[in-house]
């Protein structure tokens, strides 16, 4: 077969518009979710990008001007967007692919906003995924929007987590906030009494209710819980200092302090009386999760959209560099592409917005995912008591056993037709509860991936993005807002547990055994789409990704040079280095299904009909550019994981007994000719030695290793002629005359 | 009174901030990369349409038609934005947008999708539009959709639009030396081309939208092509308007030299 070689065809023409982005993230069939993006992006590059530009993120404090972008949110329907359409929404089903678009929208100006924007769906989550009907039904019509005709004032929300103090961001784990029984008069009513201090607490400058994470300091109430404290509750309501934070400063934070009585059908979800003590329905770790797994792919978005924006400020700074100077004249090669004469400046650019589309490709995917699972966990738990099964050990068991059937599952649909049993694989996928398993299993790795990866690596990459403006990038007036956005991601990485919180789920959820399979289904896959689409940097990922199995097998058998056990919780230097090393696969594998979606339905939009051939190669070849990166940074932690707890010998008696004695080799040499040139440590006379920390290491055991990395560098192939031919384009797109924000 | 037919002509243009570059294509004039730059509703006609809206609602038993010329796909583009600003049904005609286009083919096109909106009483009629395009400007389309559809009272640059209680029409066009001249007609039918009028463009409402999307997707599955238009007009060449800025730092000029200066520089 030829090599794969685009480079006479078509190339990027414009940069990608809305039509194309609909078909990447799947929502080009979904006017509502198209009229959200357009109405957030009015409000992102209007008011918020007006407040931006005029200084508003210099102040800590909750300005009028910050407070005025409230309303937009309201009258633009950006806030009821989490809401259903018989609460004050208008977007029926699952909204977790809305809400990750009106992020991105938000977000491709400031971050700050995007986070002001859904703090209030923070708050709220809690009610909306553990709440009582009454409660979420109370809580959700108050913060939804006025209606047409209506005269009040929607309520906003804060969720209060994070103490103790004076730290931020800490172990969620960790309360120290309490509940006690205040009064439980016979018949009525138990009232609490809640002490809660909090620390970088969004929307708290003016959220008229909060949920707030409390401990039980008293014996009549079981353990943890959340509670909804609301402005008038009796007691103490102080909204506290504006926290000194030094990003997203358009969103509303502060430390409050709380001491207020509440009804104890304010704890989230209920509870129930048992033997005189108070036992609520949910503690606050098992909402916490229910709530953090799916917002925390917002926030991943966030940093992505970021990426992406940066790409035409960049650009246009780029061809602009040099126009004015005296030795620059109209129509001159400087004139017209300034730094982007330069391989260098045009490669680094590449890199920006490849890591951009992976990050927004593994965001969305995660996004679009959890709208898959939300209505499937609904039906697992209907099946679930329709079979009798309670909760804890009973359902792990039961569910245990739907997983087996998942894998199951996996392993027909991995086998060749003709070659298994089709009425079983039929079977299985009418399975509810074997999808519900797939999804779920799927979406436990991609959500932190995302979050990890996007903005961990993201920040990373933003930070190239910025220095690629020069020292125009920390200034103010750079368009995109780009010095702003740099910084703003560090606080991505950390917002809603922080890296290392997504790295030690990463390594549980990676390591079950469903998802293993999956992945194994995964790279079967990508070796079909290298076949069907070389050039994309399938083949690279599919060989990444068996290192990356390999490795893990390998680690979770091995044990270090001292006998102890390598994969295990604790031993996090190796995985949570696994884990990062996950995130690329996914990243790059999200990216190159995307661009075979855009291939798939492309030629059914006329508008992107047009220059479609160039889009495609072009994003092919930012596809072939991360997978390499992906494959590079896979290969590197894995070897180093492989090799690097074993024991490199010394030049002691026992690692010298390996090697060849000088005078032996000659003697040797004289029987079979070119023995010597065999031998790799030799021991002269006297002892002597190579200049080096010991005999070379035996790789005993891991030679499938070693042919697998030598494969992968091989696969590499391509890669960097992929990224001359992206740059090249980048050289050549046709961008807007202008910003279509201020700066 | 009975409630108010207004029929607004607005059409998508390319968005203004994009890069717009002639070129020749195997039809004549295109814009380069045409078919992917992103479009908007053409701003006067935008003006109309909020005027449009403005006045529907203040008259009870009104309704508001969008009948817009552009390629169908780009057509669905603006109106996920546009469908949320006010209520109307769209009537959409599938044809190009670029500005090449002759405006009586123009014109003929969308008197003919005006001709067959189901229900019009066309007696009633107050067709709007803007009186220049944000695409080439001829200013000459609505007044010959008016023609073609036989309304003989025409306003071009208006800024205002009051129904008085008799049904009559008062009407702020604008006139040379920043003037506006108020005429006062017997009532619809009448043709009015929208200047910037007062209405600031509507906040988009996704409440609106979902309503006026149950009209606007059908609308645009069920879009008629547009007879082949551009066929009666040549052109010879196409430019765009050069851009010119010379700066010099002068200190300490009189107000009276910088004036002269000025009026110099016009005239040449």
């Amino acid at each position: 077969m030829a090599a794969h070689d685009p480079a006479a065809g078509e190339s990027l023409r414009t940069l990608p518009g809305d039509d194309v982005r609909q078909i990447l993230w799947r929502f080009a069939d979904r006017f509502d979710l198209q009229m959200v993006v357009q109405s957030t992006r009015a409000v992102a590059r209007g008011p918020v990008a007006r407040l931006v530009a005029s200084g508003g993120r210099n102040s800590h404090d909750w300005t009028p001007g910050k407070n005025e972008l409230l309303r937009a949110y309201d009258e633009s329907g950006i806030t009821a967007v989490f809401m259903d359409p018989e609460q004050g929404g208008f977007i029926e089903g699952p909204k977790n692919l809305a809400l990750a678009l009106v992020a991105f929208e938000l977000a491709w100006v400031d971050a700050g906003a995007a986070t002001g924007a859904l703090a209030g769906n923070l708050a709220l989550s809690p009610i909306h995924e553990r709440g009582t009907k009454a409660q979420a039904d109370h809580y959700m019509a108050l913060a939804a929007p006025a209606k047409p005709g209506e005269d009040r004032k929607p309520w906003r929300g804060a969720f209060c987590l994070t103490e103790p103090l004076p730290y931020v961001g800490v172990d969620t784990g960790m309360l120290s906030g309490k509940a006690t029984i205040a009064e439980w008069e016979e018949g009525k009513e138990p009232v609490l009494q809640i002490e809660k201090r909090g620390r970088f607490i969004t929307n708290m400058g003016f959220a008229n209710f909060v949920t707030a994470a409390v401990d039980s300091a008293d014996p009549r109430l079981k353990g943890s819980c959340i509670v909804i404290l609301e402005e008038g509750d009796p007691g103490t309501f102080d909204r506290g200092t504006p926290t000194r934070k030094m990003v997203h400063q358009l969103s509303s934070t502060s430390d409050p302090i709380f001491s207020l009585r509440v009804p104890a059908s304010r704890i989230v979800g209920g509870y129930e009386v048992k033997d005189g003590v108070i036992v609520p329905r949910w503690d606050h770790g098992e909402i916490i999760e229910a709530v953090f797994k799916r917002t925390r792919v917002g926030v991943a978005v966030m940093t992505a959209a970021k990426l992406l924006s940066a790409v035409e400020p960049v650009i246009r700074y780029q061809r602009g560099r040099f126009r004015g100077a005296e030795q620059t004249k109209p129509g001159s090669l400087r004139h017209e592409l300034g730094l982007q004469q330069r391989e260098d400046a045009l490669h680094r650019l590449t890199d920006v917005w490849a890591t951009g589309e992976a990050a927004a490709s593994l965001a969305f995917a995660a996004a679009r995912l959890y709208d898959e699972v939300d209505p499937l966990e609904r039906r697992k738990s209907e099946l679930l008591a329709q079979a009798g099964v309670g909760g804890g050990r009973a359902e792990f068991a039961y569910l245990k056993k739907v997983n087996e059937r998942a894998i199951e599952y996996l392993s027909l649909s991995r086998l060749p037709q003709g070659e298994r049993d089709e009425a079983r694989l039929l079977e299985l996928a009418n399975d509810e509860l074997v999808r519900f398993a797939l999804v779920d299993s799927e979406a436990g790795v991609l959500c932190p991936a995302a979050k990890l990866w996007c903005t961990g690596h993201g920040a990373t990459v933003m930070r190239e993005a910025v220095s690629l403006v020069g020292g125009y990038g920390i200034t103010e007036d750079c368009p995109g807002f780009l010095g702003h956005k740099w910084m703003d991601a560090q606080l991505e990485a950390t917002y809603e547990g922080p890296e290392a919180v997504q790295r030690r789920n990463l390594s549980v959820t990676m390591a079950q055994p469903l998802f293993l399979e999956q992945l194994r289904t995964w790279a079967g896959e990508l070796r079909r789409i290298a076949a069907a689409r070389p050039g994309t940097g399938a083949c690279t990922l599919a060989t990444a990704f068996r290192l990356w199995l390999w490795t893990f097998d390998h680690l979770t058998t091995a044990k270090d040079a001292n006998g102890e056990k390598l994969y295990v919780g604790p031993r996090q230097g190796v995985t949570f280095r696994l884990a990062d090393a996950l995130c690329w696969l996914l990243a790059s594998r999200a990216q190159i299904l995307d661009l075979l979606e855009l291939a798939r339905r492309g030629p059914e939009s006329p508008l992107a009909g047009e220059g479609l051939p160039g889009l495609l190669e072009f994003l092919g070849d930012l596809c072939h550019v991360q997978a390499a990166a992906a494959a590079g940074e896979v290969g590197r932690i894995c070897a180093e994981l492989t090799y690097g707890y074993n024991r490199h010998p010394a030049w002691d008696s026992e690692a010298r007994s390996v090697c060849y004695a000088a005078e032996d080799l000659e003697a040797l040499e004289g029987i079979i000719s070119g023995m010597a040139g065999c031998a790799t440590d030799v021991i002269g006379e006297g002892g002597a030695h190579p200049d080096k920390a010991g005999p070379c290491a035996s790789c005993q055991g891991l030679h499938d290793f070693a042919a697998l990395r030598m494969k992968l560098d091989g696969c590499l192939t391509g890669a960097q002629l992929a990224k001359d031919r992206a740059a090249q384009a980048l050289s050549k797109v046709m961008i807007p005359e202008a910003l279509d924000y201020p700066a | 009174m009975n409630g108010l037919q207004i029929v607004v002509c607005g059409s998508v243009v390319p968005d203004p901030l994009q890069t717009l570059e002639p070129t020749a294509g195997p039809a004549g004039p295109v814009l380069k990369n045409e078919a992917m730059l992103p479009a908007v509703l053409d701003p006067w006609a935008g003006h109309a349409l909020w005027e449009a809206a403005h006045l529907a609602a203040a008259v009870p038993g009104s309704k508001v038609w969008l009948v817009a010329l552009g390629p169908k796909a780009k057509l669905q583009q603006v109106m996920m934005v546009v469908g949320q600003k006010v209520p109307f049904e769209l009537v959409a005609v599938d044809g190009p947008a670029g500005g090449f286009t002759d405006s009586h083919e123009t014109a003929a096109a969308l008197a003919e999708a005006v001709k067959a909106i189901p229900g019009l009483d066309r007696s009633r009629l107050l067709l709007f539009g803007g009186w220049e395009s944000a695409a080439r400007g001829a200013g000459t389309t609505l007044a010959l959709v008016g023609a073609r559809l036989e309304i003989p009272d025409l306003f071009l640059g208006v800024d205002a639009l009051a129904v008085r209680e008799d049904g009559s029409l008062e009407v702020l066009e604008r006139i040379e030396g920043g003037r506006h001249q108020v005429s006062v007609c017997a009532g619809a039918p009448a043709v009015l081309g929208w200047a910037t009028g007062n209405r600031p463009e509507p906040r988009n409402n996704p409440q609106v939208g979902m309503l006026n999307m149950r009209g606007i997707l059908p609308a645009l599955q069920k879009a008629r092509p547009a007879p082949a238009l551009g066929g009666g007009v040549t052109f010879e060449a196409v430019s765009l308007p050069k851009q010119q800025r010379e700066t010099r730092v002068v200190k300490d000029l009189p107000a009276a030299e910088i004036a002269r200066e000025l009026v110099a520089w016009i005239e040449s």
